[in-house]
């Protein structure tokens, strides 16, 4: 089976794409010193690698593949190939939670940032959310336009604030909202990846649901799915699974619009293979961009989303025109 | 009569504001094959939406051989009832993947395969269809005619009792639709697989359906059968047109011909001379 090829293809290659994230950097090391490293606690390396490098690459994995496969879901059950995971407005709601706490300077109480970022996150999920529904049905339209209106609301409050602060708390708000995956708390880390993997297992349970509507939420109705709770239930989901990324990493964009993409092009649109194909591209491709941002201007480091952005978007800009292909949903 | 298979009985539904359908009531019996028209927004759609649940009855009800579908979940609803859009979704799927798409109503929850019987099914329609040779094909690489039959093929994959079709022959050349009514005749009269069809083209329902139910204003104002539905002042009536009925030469149903004069004096074609219509006026 193609489908299946291509899927162990995607996790072998995240696999060997971990291991090369784990060595390289500004110190690299070579794959066969890992285990002496990993047993000898005391040597330097065994601090950039537990400390460092491994949470950052468990990191890159969890965000990326939460947040392609975000991006997969929405744009199926928007029927919109323009929709990302940020779209719903969940971005800039985060981002005003936290650059409200730097601004008014509870940041500064010992309550880490991903908690207001969270906690903007969720606000912003609950006014989509509750907007956007009327007589007991979800309107995905207008649900899409409340996201887009929210988030230009968010950016303006934002710069609102930028304009009403300090050079230090503005750079600091700057830095938050280019996106980072220096989180040194394995807890978070580890606990995000599994959330994330166990997240994937969940939404493939939808796939034959998210399959049915690729021929249009009527149809889907009329095959007995219950659109309205399957497209709330995977709101939910996917709203919660980006909220917990922005909290964690800041933001970073393009790997919810182009790797859903890509994943459409390399394994077709049946959901049952696409959704495990999205997420493993999506985590493959933030550990690149990540080695990447590691190694380009080393021993300094660039912004993740500045790589995300410039590389991801070339690159899919490249192989769509090249494959002479369309976008497409269905 | 108790014993009808599609009972609407006193539907009064509509969008807010708007459109409204009026105490409408409408039966059929298991195994017919019929027809809805009337001018566009007289309300055919609107009907087809109280049956399928797209909008919920605000009196009235509507039941499928004797149990009401509004006590039914949209998945019990979809074994019983299968539609076939006026306008077919395409997109990269395969037309295997499409037919066997009407097996998802019997799909056990959160199960992700098809078994045995459901694909013989959809193998059985693929065929029935004469889709074999394009199965593999995906929907963006066939024709329109292909597309409509995959549609069919899908919504009988479903096995339902009642299959709803809206205006499966619009935008489709003369071949497949007497392919397509000829399709769905057979299976109507094999499987005794009931039949209710949207259908503009006035002169394939009268040559097909055996019930007819013509719809003006949200309410049925004229039905029964095609010589009865299909008269010159029903159709001035419901449609504001003028025409001649003629029997057809060879069947004997009834034919529609649009009259080039004005007047309603002009219509002298008398319905007891089958075969001896003179259109003396035509081609001026």
């Amino acid at each position: 089976m193609k489908s299946t090829l291509m899927l162990s293809m995607s996790a072998l290659l995240l696999v060997l794409s971990s291991l090369f994230s784990l060595v390289i950097g500004e110190v690299s090391f070579s794959l066969a010193d890992v285990p002496s490293i990993l047993s000898d606690p005391s040597s330097m390396e065994h601090g950039i690698l537990t400390h460092i490098r491994i949470p950052r690459t468990m990191l890159a994995m969890a965000i990326g593949g939460s947040l392609s496969l975000c991006g997969v879901i929405l744009q199926g059950i928007y029927r919109n190939p323009l929709v990302e995971p940020y779209t719903l407005g969940i971005s800039g709601g985060a981002a005003v939670g936290v650059t409200l706490a730097i601004v008014t300077g509870l940041a500064l109480k010992g309550i880490p940032l991903s908690f207001f970022g969270f906690a903007g996150a969720l606000v912003t999920i609950f006014l989509v959310y509750s907007l956007s529904i009327r007589n007991n049905r979800m309107s995905t339209g207008k649900m899409l336009l409340i996201g887009v209106m929210i988030s230009f609301i968010s950016s303006s409050v934002v710069m609102l604030l930028m304009s009403l602060t300090n050079a230090e708390q503005l750079h600091g708000i700057i830095f938050w909202t280019m996106g980072s995956l220096n989180e040194t708390d394995n807890t978070i880390v580890f606990t995000l990846l599994g959330v994330s993997v166990v997240m994937l297992g969940v939404t493939i349970l939808f796939a034959v649901p998210l399959n049915a509507m690729r021929l249009g939420e009527t149809k889907a109705r009329h095959l007995g799915i219950n659109t309205s709770v399957i497209i709330r239930i995977l709101f939910i989901i996917t709203s919660l699974m980006t909220g917990s990324c922005i909290a964690v990493a800041g933001i970073i964009g393009f790997v919810g619009l182009i790797m859903p993409h890509f994943s459409r092009l390399i394994i077709g649109t049946d959901y049952r293979v696409l959704l495990p194909s999205a997420f493993l591209n999506g985590a493959i491709f933030l550990i690149w961009c990540d080695i990447l941002a590691r190694i380009i201007i080393s021993p300094n480091e660039l912004p993740i989303g500045v790589i995300t952005g410039i590389f991801g978007g070339i690159t899919f800009i490249i192989i769509l025109s090249s494959r002479r292909v369309k976008p497409r949903l269905a | 009569m108790s014993d009808n298979f599609l009972e609407i009985k006193n539907v009064t539904c509509g969008y807010p504001g708007g459109f409204t359908l009026n105490s409408l009531n409408l039966n059929l019996q298991k195994g017919a094959f019929a027809g809805i028209i009337g001018r566009n927004g007289s309300g055919k759609t609107t009907l087809f939406k109280c049956i399928t649940g797209d909008i919920k009855l605000n009196a009235g009800s509507v039941k499928l051989d004797g149990t009401s579908l509004s006590g039914l979940t949209l998945k019990e609803r979809a074994r019983r009832i299968a539609t076939v859009p006026q306008f077919v979704e395409t997109g990269q799927i395969t037309v295997r993947e499409h037919v066997l798409m009407g097996r998802v109503p019997w799909l056990r929850r959160f199960s992700f395969s098809y078994n045995k019987t459901d694909n013989e099914t959809a193998e059985k329609f693929i065929n029935l269809t004469g889709l074999t040779k394009l199965s593999d094909k995906p929907l963006t690489a066939i024709s329109g005619g292909e597309l409509q039959l995959s549609a069919i093929a899908s919504a009988l994959t479903q096995e339902p009792s009642l299959l709803l079709l809206d205006e499966p022959t619009a935008h489709l050349d003369i071949h497949y639709q007497a392919m397509i009514m000829d399709m769905l005749y057979r299976l109507n009269r094999a499987e005794k697989l009931t039949v209710l069809m949207i259908i503009h083209d006035l002169n394939l329902a009268g040559e097909y359906c055996d019930y007819l139910a013509l719809m003006k204003d949200g309410k049925i104002c004229a039905d029964g059968t095609p010589e009865e539905v299909l008269s010159s002042r029903n159709i001035r009536n419901a449609f504001g047109a003028d025409v001649l009925i003629t029997p057809h030469p060879v069947t004997g149903r009834p034919v529609i011909l649009r009259n080039p004069g004005n007047g309603p004096e002009q219509q002298t074609i008398n319905d007891s001379k089958p075969g001896s219509v003179k259109l003396s006026h035509h081609g001026n």
